[in-house]
């Protein structure tokens, strides 16, 4: 009734490989742009902005990041937490080495730096599987805090230890620092998360996605038909660094503007993106998005029920929170191990037929 | 004796080319094990070999040794008249050696389409911006390999179930899903591990017709193992018979048949 693909032929193969085939969904995804665009930035305040709209944003984009390692390629990762670091710290050393230099070149160098150091991390994949691997990349997540804590040339020697983002514009506009309008902040991160799915969702429906999904699904059969599992593997590592590089260098400079490694980019991060892309759908670029809106938002609305709504002290509320999100974790995984992007599929095939269903 | 270059014509006449591949002597060890001993023999273009022997005699080593899974201890393997020196298995499959599993081998997690695909990743050879943009090559390359792939399913009538996740279907339909995979890489040489494991009688005929079509229709070489002798008498132009991971006959159908050490083999010999 409400979705259709009735009467909606594709004639070219070019048709029938885009994203979004469906008329109706293609569209959908364009409303989506422009209210994200042309509305949203008109309707922000701080608490917005700073509360859900940039964590969910940069999340996304971490999320997305190791979603295609994970869900596409299968490789666990629980070094994401240091790669965000590396990515943070990169902009850092970065903006006050080159502060004429634009900060969306930082970024992305940042990104790219990541990416380098997520290959050497990635290296043992070759030779290792599963827990294994995970556990290996357990040993980056723990070094490279380590390091950063304890080589004062990444904070630039400052007796706190912390780094701080200084003010940076864009086309005249601040995007870092203390005096940033939450529109500019968020569109900012906005086009770094669009970019970010666009990239991702062309990598993984393309060869380098089908390269990396063979890999996941059987390895040897993978290399049997002819796929490097070397250049699959780094490649996977390198992409999914980047983004996650990305995601971190945004953390640290647009969103928070002050870092103490340990507290920030701690193994909770790395366990907190990993849930998302669990709980959002492994292999699955609307899963990414899903995941960290789940654990961005559930948080704060926990939050506004308990304290607001119902008056509770704020300490009890901050204890009950964790043991509601863990809750409904569990819940979740048992109502539907592969996560919301697979619900929205099951929904989408029963309204196809709705409400004549034989 | 046939020389390399020689064809010969086969029982329902058609004409069977030169060697395409040639295995010299191989050994193959597993610590202790030997799983194929000194065992030589030849597939010529265009013709449908099969390898059968009793059960633990050495055939799936022996396909793997064809599709460079393994890499014998003693002997040489000739591909095209060249020797092929000890490769990666990936790189086997670039010299254009497809190949199916005794266990089905299929991607779960993807759909029958992107199965098919994985197929012609030794084609696709855009880069990584013009992917990640999806404009250019990547997208040029991304059409024309869909339609090799589209040609494939038509062939193998999987049309309707293209855009279905392989963990859904059924087995004969996941055996057929393989072989598509396999050909959309438009092999030279096609090593199909008991194709028909499995199957019920009609899955069977269906899978038969399919392997005769792809060899009559694209001349693509084949050679396959199998248990069920009907089909591989009927279906094959040479036969070797391993047992014990020696070879203990070769030749058409009819002369197999009639070899004492293979009746040997598959009936058990009296010792008295």
């Amino acid at each position: 009734m409400f979705y259709r693909e009735a009467g909606d032929f594709s004639t070219t193969y070019r048709e029938d490989s885009q994203t979004f085939p469906i008329k109706f969904d293609r569209y959908r995804y364009y409303a989506v742009l422009i209210i994200a665009f042309a509305i949203i930035p008109f309707l922000l305040n701080d608490y917005w902005v700073n509360a859900i709209f940039l964590p969910f944003l940069i999340y996304s984009i971490a999320a997305i990041g190791l979603n295609i390692l994970t869900g596409y390629c299968g490789q666990v990762s629980l070094g994401t937490g240091g790669f965000m670091a590396v990515g943070a710290y990169a902009t850092y050393k970065l903006m006050t080495a080159f502060p004429e230099v634009s900060m969306v070149v930082h970024i992305l160098l940042a990104g790219g730096v990541t990416a380098f150091v997520g290959v050497l991390f990635g290296l043992p994949s070759l030779r290792i599987k599963g827990f294994y691997l995970a556990v290996a990349t357990l040993a980056a997540q723990f070094f490279l805090v380590w390091l950063f804590n304890r080589v004062p040339w990444f904070y630039n020697y400052s007796a706190s230890g912390q780094i701080n983002s200084p003010e940076r514009t864009l086309f005249g506009i601040p995007i870092t620092g203390a005096n940033t309008e939450p529109w500019a902040v968020y569109l900012f991160c906005l086009v770094f998360v669009t970019i970010s799915a666009v990239v991702a969702r062309n990598l993984t429906r393309g060869a380098m996605g089908r390269k990396w999904m063979a890999i996941r699904d059987m390895d040897i059969a993978a290399e049997i038909i002819g796929v490097n599992p070397l250049t699959a593997k780094l490649s996977a590592f390198a992409i999914s660094s980047f983004f996650v590089g990305v995601s971190g260098a945004l953390f640290f400079s647009v969103y928070l503007g002050a870092v103490e490694v340990g507290e920030v980019f701690g193994i909770n991060k790395s366990f907190l993106v990993l849930f998302m892309i669990i709980i959002g759908g492994l292999g699955s670029i609307f899963g990414s998005f899903a995941g960290a809106a789940f654990l961005v938002l559930l948080p704060v609305l926990l939050k506004n029920v308990l304290v607001t709504g119902l008056g509770w002290p704020t300490d009890l509320a901050a204890h009950l929170e964790f043991m509601i999100v863990g809750f409904l974790i569990i819940v979740f995984l048992i109502v539907e191990p592969h996560g919301i992007a697979q619900l929205w599929r099951v929904a989408k095939e029963k309204l196809r037929l709705w409400p004549f269903p034989h | 004796m046939l020389s390399n270059t020689d064809g010969y014509v086969t029982e329902d006449g058609r004409t069977i080319g030169g060697v395409v591949m040639e295995m010299k002597n191989i050994t193959l060890r597993f610590g202790g094990v030997t799983a194929i001993k000194d065992i030589t023999f030849d597939i010529r273009e265009g013709e449908i070999r099969a390898i059968i022997g009793p059960n633990g005699a050495g055939k799936s080593s022996m396909l793997n040794v064809v599709s460079g899974f393994y890499v014998p201890q003693e002997g040489e393997v000739f591909f095209r008249g060249e020797k092929r020196p000890a490769l990666k298995p990936f790189e086997v499959a670039r010299q254009g050696i497809a190949r199916t599993f005794q266990n089905i081998a299929l991607f779960e997690g993807m759909s029958v389409l992107d199965n098919v695909m994985t197929g012609r990743l030794t084609q696709m050879k855009a880069g990584f911006i013009s992917q990640s943009i999806w404009r250019g090559k990547a997208e040029k390359e991304e059409v024309e390999n869909r339609e090799i792939c589209e040609r494939v399913i038509d062939f193998l009538e999987i049309q309707s179930i293209r855009k279905t996740p392989v963990s859904r279907l059924p087995y004969g339909l996941k055996k057929r899903v393989e072989l598509a995979r396999a050909l959309a890489s438009e092999p030279k040489l096609l090593l199909l591990d008991e194709p028909m494991a499995g199957m019920n009688v009609e899955e069977k005929e269906d899978m038969s017709r399919f392997i005769l079509d792809v060899n009559d229709e694209f001349g693509t070489t084949i050679a396959l193992i199998e248990h069920d002798m009907g089909v591989v008498m009927d279906l094959s132009d040479r036969v070797v018979v391993m047992d014990y991971g020696k070879k203990i006959g070769d030749g058409t159908p009819s002369e197999v048949r009639n070899n004492q050490a293979v009746i040997d083999a598959y009936l058990g010999v009296s010792h008295d």
